[in-house]
């Protein structure tokens, strides 16, 4: 909250990232919570959050290409897949160890990304989003058929990572990792977009010809943007498959791509904020719709295919909802309630 | 590669390319008129086909009765859809809109798998004979035959409409300039509600084809992702480059899948075709080959 005479009087107050005292407080309350979340939880729930944390990267990854640099992706599943299978690749047939994979799994994403990002030089809006949907089948199939790499249908056993001898056997020593790493990506994130970087994505989402008359190079800043969130995308992926200790082509279809798409949306597009947010919500509602119809099908014993086919109706339907009557996302009404109650009751 | 089986994937490639085509249209006469890109073409050509069968096997109604029951199910539905789905999201980004249409998708397919079951289901009686006639020394089977010619004489049919009829008139005014279009009269709503009533007529009969020849199953919404690369092959907007598309599609993708099969001992091929296409045409020729050029000013 900013109180009545919460000035900034130096640069470096200004560019602070937490910029008051609730702020704080509340993001370090967070990060409390996140850090002893495994031991109020276990099983299933651990599990959860642990996806949530991944979906997280690639939700923040997204954003920045597509809420901040307004280019449409409907390939961020496959470029999860480039991710989860360079790390899987190189963990399992080179032997090398996790602390190499995922990061050379970023860095292949990112160049993939760049190559699949080439079209956007010339492309934008819809046809754009053609070209990424293009990207992401022919990804699929390179991943069902380069055999050799990545294991066709059959996919690959992953193992988990292991340092000086101490393996993240445990989803609970997994779920720190994750969480470190999730908490620098983040960060980087958010700096990323405060930057001359940020900002010349920024606006060439608002108007890329007015854009480029400013001095912004278009070519690099959009390949840029796709490498960033492509590196980010190739990650989450990495850590998905060390997580599921299993990578198959089937993990990384367009289904994935879109619920990516769907976050960021319902989240609020640029924002990162609201891709944190638009993962969380995501993420859980597939486990609520499952438990609802778990509980349903014991109500009713002959309608379980029935709820089953109807879960990914209620997924759509609430794409839509949220569409037609929150199209700024959850970051946006989270705003409009703190503006509410700054000055409740006094509005005016 | 021998002639013969050149010529056995070009009619392959023909008749499963006037599907293409089909549904392409369909694609193409919303996108024309609404600004809409319709990721759920290809489930309304899978309610199409799965709605003709409810009345043609379950219920037993003749085919002719079974297809005009379809059509005025495709119309109820468009209408349903447009007025609740679409018609708020009006002014709304191309992503929000893209993402909706995803959403409707999930919906109708999740319909689709939760009346009728995820099943391979068989039409019957058979709708067209079942004999092969010889074409060139290919042996054809006659339900191809006529899968094709009734898709051609629908596009056919759609075009002329397009092009004489007052409301096709009326609906190229509204793609050209809405306000202009409002201000003389043509009332802009109608014409959104006609364009996905048509589009959805197109895609169910299309659906109704299909499914006589393979049967029908949940999978058929893939027919819905070929349309990309047919429509950016023609042109987003264009009508023509719709059908020629389609077609285009549906020949390169069996010859590219003969080929690589019979070269290199690479299978699949004809799933991934159409995209690596796709991908060319947009680095070549981004507005394919009869679509508007967008011209921007600052």
């Amino acid at each position: 909250m900013h109180f009545c005479g919460d000035f900034r009087t130096t640069y470096e107050k200004d560019i602070e990232i937490l910029q008051t005292p609730t702020v704080r407080l509340g993001v370090a309350a967070c990060l409390a919570f996140l850090v002893v979340f495994p031991y109020l939880v276990k099983g299933e729930y651990l599990w959860v959050g642990l996806q949530i944390l991944i979906a997280v990267i690639g939700a923040v990854g997204l954003n920045i290409l597509t809420g901040y640099t307004g280019m449409i992706s409907l390939g961020q599943g496959a470029f999860f897949g480039v991710g989860a299978y360079t790390t899987a690749y190189m963990t399992t047939k080179l032997g090398l160890s996790f602390w190499v994979g995922v990061p050379a799994a970023g860095l292949v994403t990112a160049a993939a990304g760049m190559v699949f990002g080439i079209p956007s030089l010339r492309l934008k809006g819809l046809y754009l989003a053609i070209a990424t949907l293009a990207s992401q089948f022919i990804l699929e199939w390179v991943f069902l058929r380069w055999e050799p790499v990545t294991g066709g249908s059959f996919g690959i056993v992953v193992p988990r990572p292991s340092i000086g001898g101490y393996v993240f056997e445990s989803d609970r020593s997994f779920y720190y990792l994750v969480l470190a790493i999730t908490v620098v990506m983040v960060l980087f994130a958010v700096n990323i977009v405060r930057t001359r970087t940020g900002r010349a994505f920024m606006a060439i989402r608002d108007h890329y010809i007015s854009a480029e008359i400013m001095g912004i190079n278009l070519f690099r800043y959009r390949i840029l943007s796709f490498g960033i969130s492509s590196f980010y995308a190739g990650v989450a992926g990495a850590l998905l498959g060390h997580s599921l200790k299993f990578v198959t082509s089937e993990q990384f279809n367009i289904e994935l791509s879109v619920a990516y798409l769907a976050m960021i949306i319902i989240g609020g597009l640029g924002s990162i904020l609201g891709a944190i947010y638009g993962a969380i919500f995501m993420i859980l509602l597939p486990k609520v719709l499952t438990v609802l119809t778990t509980k349903l099908t014991m109500l009713i014993p002959g309608a379980a295919g029935l709820a089953i086919a109807m879960e990914q109706g209620v997924f759509g339907l609430i794409i839509i909802f949220f569409l037609i009557f929150e199209p700024d996302g959850l970051a946006h009404r989270w705003k409009m309630i703190k503006a509410y109650w700054k000055l409740y009751p006094f509005s005016y | 590669m021998t002639t013969h089986y050149f010529l056995q994937l070009v009619i392959s490639g023909l008749v499963i390319g006037s599907i293409y085509s089909a549904v392409a249209l369909g694609f193409v006469i919303i996108y024309k008129a609404t600004r809409v890109v319709n990721f759920a073409q290809g489930e309304l050509l899978m309610v199409g086909a799965y709605v003709c069968y409810s009345f043609l096997v379950q219920m037993h109604v003749p085919f002719w009765a079974a297809l005009c029951l379809t059509i005025g199910f495709s119309v109820l539905l468009a209408l349903i859809i447009e007025r609740l789905i679409l018609r708020p999201m009006i002014g709304e980004p191309v992503i929000s809109i893209i993402m909706v249409t995803i959403g409707l998708s999930l919906v109708l397919r999740s319909i689709v798998a939760a009346v009728w079951g995820t099943d391979i289901l068989i039409y019957e009686p058979k709708l067209f004979p079942q004999e092969t006639i010889g074409i060139g020394g290919v042996p054809v089977s006659l339900e191809f035959v006529w899968c094709f010619v009734l898709s051609i004489l629908l596009l056919a049919l759609f075009s002329a409409f397009f092009k004489f009829s007052k409301s096709g008139v009326a609906m190229r005014a509204a793609a050209f300039n809405q306000q202009a279009a409002q201000s003389m009269g043509i009332s802009v709503k109608f014409i959104f509600g006609l364009s996905w009533v048509i589009s959805a007529v197109i895609s169910g009969i299309g659906g109704v084809l299909i499914g006589n020849i393979n049967g029908i199953n949940t999978s058929l919404y893939h027919f819905g992702l070929k349309v990309f690369p047919a429509t950016i092959l023609g042109g987003l907007d264009s009508i023509l480059g719709a059908a020629l598309g389609g077609l285009i599609i549906g020949i390169l993708e069996n010859l590219s899948d003969g080929f690589f099969k019979s070269y290199f001992d690479l299978s699949g091929v004809k799933e991934v075709a159409p995209y690596i296409i796709l991908v060319v045409i947009l680095m070549i020729k981004p507005y394919g080959l009869f679509g508007t050029k967008e011209i921007e000013r600052v």
